[in-house]
């Protein structure tokens, strides 16, 4: 027991949740029924939420996150750790409770920012600025970004739209713009390092290295491999509840008897 | 042996020293303890004017971004940006102009361009006001991925229709100068008027994009209050022409109506045979007012919400 409190003393907390709800809402979904006649029953029948029907992702969850840990988040699809993930990053306002985080932290994506119809070149820079990069400093990065993508590697693509990239072109993008800023607390969803062999291997580098520069990393994903190579904490979340909380090898264990593998 | 020891010994004064404490603390107390803040949390006034002016790179970069796009696919490229509001102008004159004879004894030489600014004004206003209701609720995957304020969204959409509207306004001088109205000084008067408008565009468009992310029907509902609003502004024909057996008071009061404001300013400086008698009273006192009112009162209104948006 002392052995567990003894690591924690003297360590520095950058994320603490406690207590947290969220729920979202969604329009039109509270009957089957999608005709016009049963929205507008809806309506005209008093009371109730209106065919608001709501979905509660994450219930009640506390734990507290210290300086220089990386912390993995697992359990099955739709368990809530996405979402946890945004409300962790105060993207998602909570229905209840409260996060607490030092510094800003922040989501390694970029892909909402992007447009599919203006040009690779364009959207570095676009990108860059949505996650609050300077001008100087994408400028400073670029020519990077683009290496680090190897979309100019088969003729000058950068200066192409979007769109007439391939899937896995575009996802290389993407990732090369989201990897380019440095982070206090960084999270990671999974299946972000797509693309060929080459390029897998490149972006696992850079998330490396990510790691190593921010605070307090977390890691959500479903290879439990990745998990094992990269964390020293995990959570284990099913159905919005935390259902483990520990050092990574245990948990795992437990979520690997309980999937049957 | 000696690192056992100093263990025991280290917790044992770790007991009474303040990290232990922190068992006792309840969690928004260790956040204080840490100097955490609310993950979430609305800045304060001032702070989010602060981090809006760090983003307005971002500001113009996702508004001429959305402008490009707009036309990218279309074989004639960005020469859409001036056929639109080209094509608009004729629709307009067809139907206003040739059979329903909104003129009202107006001169040809002076309708034509009234009529097209008309339109192009209130264009201005009208998809600022549609761009602003899906501001937020249109955009909810960018939202719910960064961080930025999200004031950043309205702002920048309303940029856009700033944009799109300089291109109109090369349509429009080419029309009058076609209807004999030269470029004098006077038509540095339009400099201030786009201001004010825009200002009056991006306060309208934050607040109606805090209610069209509560309430994303509003996109559905809007086109038809914007029709009813452009009819009684006289877009297409001249209030006082119109109301020449009312009382003067009831035309200055259609003619206050801000979007009426900024499209005579409009025609007041483009147009010469559009005089100052075709102004209601205080025209620029009501121009300022209705931009201070709507930006300042929209900023604050849209600032109020801030830690909800994204909750779709």
């Amino acid at each position: 027991m002392a052995d567990d409190i003894n690591p924690q003393e003297g360590r520095i907390p950058t994320v603490i949740a406690d207590e947290l709800h969220i729920v979202y809402r969604v329009n039109g979904a509270k009957t089957g029924k999608g005709s016009a006649t049963a929205a507008l029953s809806r309506i005209v029948k008093r009371g109730g939420d209106r065919g608001v029907r709501k979905v509660h992702a994450v219930k009640g969850v506390s734990f507290t996150a210290y300086r220089g840990e990386a912390i993995g988040l697992i359990g099955s699809n739709g368990s809530g750790k996405s979402t946890l993930l945004r409300a962790i990053a105060g993207l998602l306002p909570a229905e209840k409770g409260k996060v607490y985080t030092d510094g800003q932290p922040s989501l390694l994506g970029v892909n909402a920012a992007l447009m599919n119809d203006l040009t690779g070149e364009r959207n570095v820079i676009l990108g860059g600025l949505a996650m609050g990069m300077s001008r100087e400093q994408i400028k400073e990065r670029y020519q990077e970004i683009v290496d680090f993508s190897g979309i100019n590697e088969k003729g000058d693509f950068i200066s192409l739209p979007m769109r007439t990239y391939s899937s896995g072109m575009a996802a290389r993008l993407r990732f090369s713009i989201a990897a380019a800023k440095d982070h206090d607390v960084l999270m990671i969803d999974e299946a972000l390092a797509t693309g060929d062999r080459k390029f897998q291997k490149r972006s696992e580098a850079r998330i490396r290295e990510l790691r190593k520069e921010a605070g307090t990393v977390f890691l959500v994903s479903h290879n439990n491999k990745s998990i094992r190579d990269t964390c020293d904490r995990v959570l284990w979340l099913e159905r919005g509840e935390l259902l483990m909380d520990g050092p990574t090898d245990e948990v795992i264990k437990a979520y690997e008897k309980e999937t049957g593998k | 042996m000696s690192t056992v020891s100093e263990t025991t010994h280290d917790s044992a004064v770790a007991m009474s020293a303040p990290p232990a404490s922190d068992e006792g603390l309840t969690a928004a107390q260790r956040a204080q303890k840490y100097g955490l803040s609310q993950s979430g949390a609305r800045p304060s006034l001032p702070e989010y004017v602060r981090q809006l002016w760090d983003r307005r790179h971002f500001i113009s970069a996702f508004a001429s971004a959305k402008l490009t796009a707009q036309y990218s696919q279309a074989k004639l490229g960005q020469l859409w940006q001036v056929a639109t509001p080209l094509l608009n102008a004729l629709v307009y004159f067809l139907i206003f102009g040739l059979i329903l004879k909104a003129d009202r004894g107006m001169d040809k030489h002076i309708y034509i361009p009234f009529l097209v600014t008309g339109v192009f004004v209130f264009t201005f206003t009208q998809s600022s006001v549609m761009a602003g209701v899906r501001a937020i609720s249109g955009n909810l995957g960018l939202v719910r991925a960064l961080h930025f304020p999200r004031a950043t969204l309205p702002i920048s959409f309303s940029l856009q229709q700033l944009q799109q509207l300089l291109f109109s306004m090369i349509v429009l001088f080419v029309i009058a100068i076609g209807f004999g109205s030269y470029p004098s000084p006077s038509w540095l008067l339009i400099i201030p008027a786009l201001a004010l408008q825009f200002l009056f565009n991006t306060g309208l468009a934050m607040i109606m994009a805090r209610l069209g992310s509560k309430t994303p029907d509003l996109a559905q509902l809007m086109p038809f209050v914007m029709r009813t609003w452009m009819y009684a502004s006289g877009v297409m024909f001249s209030i006082r022409a119109m109301l020449a057996e009312s009382p003067e008071w009831v035309a200055n009061i259609l003619q206050w109506n801000p979007a009426a404001i900024y499209m005579d300013l409009m025609r007041f400086a483009l147009i010469d045979g559009y005089t100052h008698e075709n102004l209601p009273p205080h025209v620029w006192l009501f121009a300022l007012g209705w931009a201070v009112l709507a930006a300042a009162g929209g900023f604050i209104y849209f600032w109020k919400a801030e830690e909800r948006y994204g909750r779709g």
